[in-house]
Order: C-alpha cells, then structure tokens, then sequence
C-alpha cells in the first residue's frame, strides 16, 4: 500500500522525475511513492533516477497504456 | 551519502526550442541531487528576461517538422515566425511538454544558480531590472571558478 500517489500522466520528460522529487521530498524514509505515467521514456528514467538517488524502485510495470512504479524512499 | 555531484552548463541560445535543454538538464540534475550553475551568455540572456519573448522559426531550419512542405521563400513571410512559434506552444503543451516559464520557475524553486554574462548585458543595452530577480553578474573567470569543480560541464 502507498504512502502517497503521484499522477503523472500526460506529462512528459522531465516533469515525472521533477514531481516524483517534489513529492519524495515530503515524504519519511521507508515511505512508498506509488507512481502512474504515461511517458514511455519514464521506464528507463525512473530506474535511472533510482540509481543514482539511492531511492529504490520497488515495482515498475506497464499495462500497455500505463505505466506504474513504486519508490521506497531511501 | 556520496559527496554532492555538480553541472555546470553555459547557454548561449535564447530561441524557443534551444531554451528548453539546458533547463531540462539543470532540472532534472537538480532533482537528481546536482549542484547546478547555468551560465547564461550572449543569446541565452533571452530566456531570463521578465517580458520574454521567445520564438522559433522555420527559416535556416530545415530539420524542424512541418505539418506541411513549406517552401524557404514562404517561411520568410511576414507572419510566418509567429505563426511557427504559436504552433510549436500548441504542440508541446499537447503532448505534456513543460513551458519554459514552468521550468525556469522550477529551476529556480529547486536552487539552480544562474549567472548573466554582464559584457552580454553591457553588449546588447540590457538593464539588471530587465532580467529575473536573483542573478549574479559575472564574467568568463567566474565560470571557470564554477567549471573547473564541476563533474559535468555543458556547452549548449
């Protein structure tokens, strides 16, 4: 269960990174950020971004449409 | 935690589509924890006046996609710039793309530091009060003070 839920569809590069930052900032270590994109590019960014802020990327998935991740903040 | 990386980027550009990537990078280093210095020269001062005015144009452009072929001599018609650059806004705001007032505000909200060239300002009769609040005004030995501890440094 997310801690809290980010809608970033429709947004392309780089706003779902910039509101995933926003949002992680608030948020407690160990807390879950639940993601909804729809920007194909996020794929690879999410996991890029995750690398190298040390967050961790719990979940990522796709349903042709939408894609979905989950960050634990580091 | 690893000792904090920075960026450091000169823009020259001050046209609409070459506004948007050393935003884009500054942004997104930024939230990757970056320290981030733009330096912003010659066209690039463009970006950071307060009544901006942005524009892109079709003409000495042969890459930029067209809904349809335009011949040169119609792109440079009066008009047509306008035009292109009203279309391009519709584009990017249409496919999700940020605006540049949007990422310059978020430049700005997430700590990026900006220098204006002041020969540029001085070159071009531009006023401090004319450009953003929260400049600092320096040369090309300020840059090098910034770049030369930077990880990353871009010419754009």
């Amino acid at each position: 269960m997310a801690d809290q839920t980010l809608d970033a569809k429709g947004l392309n590069c780089p706003l779902p990174i910039l509101r995933a930052k926003k949002a992680l900032k608030d948020m407690a270590p160990g807390q879950i950020l639940a993601i909804e994109a729809t920007d194909p590019g996020s794929a690879k960014d999410f996991e890029s971004f995750c690398t190298q802020t040390g967050n961790k990327l719990v979940k990522a998935s796709e349903d042709g449409k939408v894609f979905y991740y989950e960050i634990e903040k580091v | 935690m690893a000792e904090q990386k920075r960026l450091a980027i000169i823009a020259t550009k001050g046209t609409l589509d070459f506004a948007y990537p050393p935003l884009i990078l500054a942004t997104t280093a930024a939230a990757l924890d970056y320290e981030v210095t733009i330096f912003w020269t010659f066209y690039g001062l463009q970006v950071l006046k307060k009544e901006r005015n942005l524009k892109i144009s079709p003409l000495g452009n042969p890459a930029m996609p067209m809904p349809v072929p335009m011949p040169v001599f119609v792109q440079m018609l009066p008009g047509m710039e306008s035009m292109a650059t009203i279309m391009m806004k519709q584009k990017m705001a249409g496919k999700g793309v940020a605006s540049i007032d949007d990422l310059l505000a978020m430049a700005i909200e997430s700590d990026v530091k900006m220098i204006a060239c002041q020969m540029t300002v001085d070159l071009f009769d531009f006023k401090h009060e004319e450009l953003i609040d929260g400049l600092e005004y320096a040369g090309a030995a300020r840059f090098f003070e910034v770049a030369q501890k930077a990880d990353i440094t871009l010419f754009i």
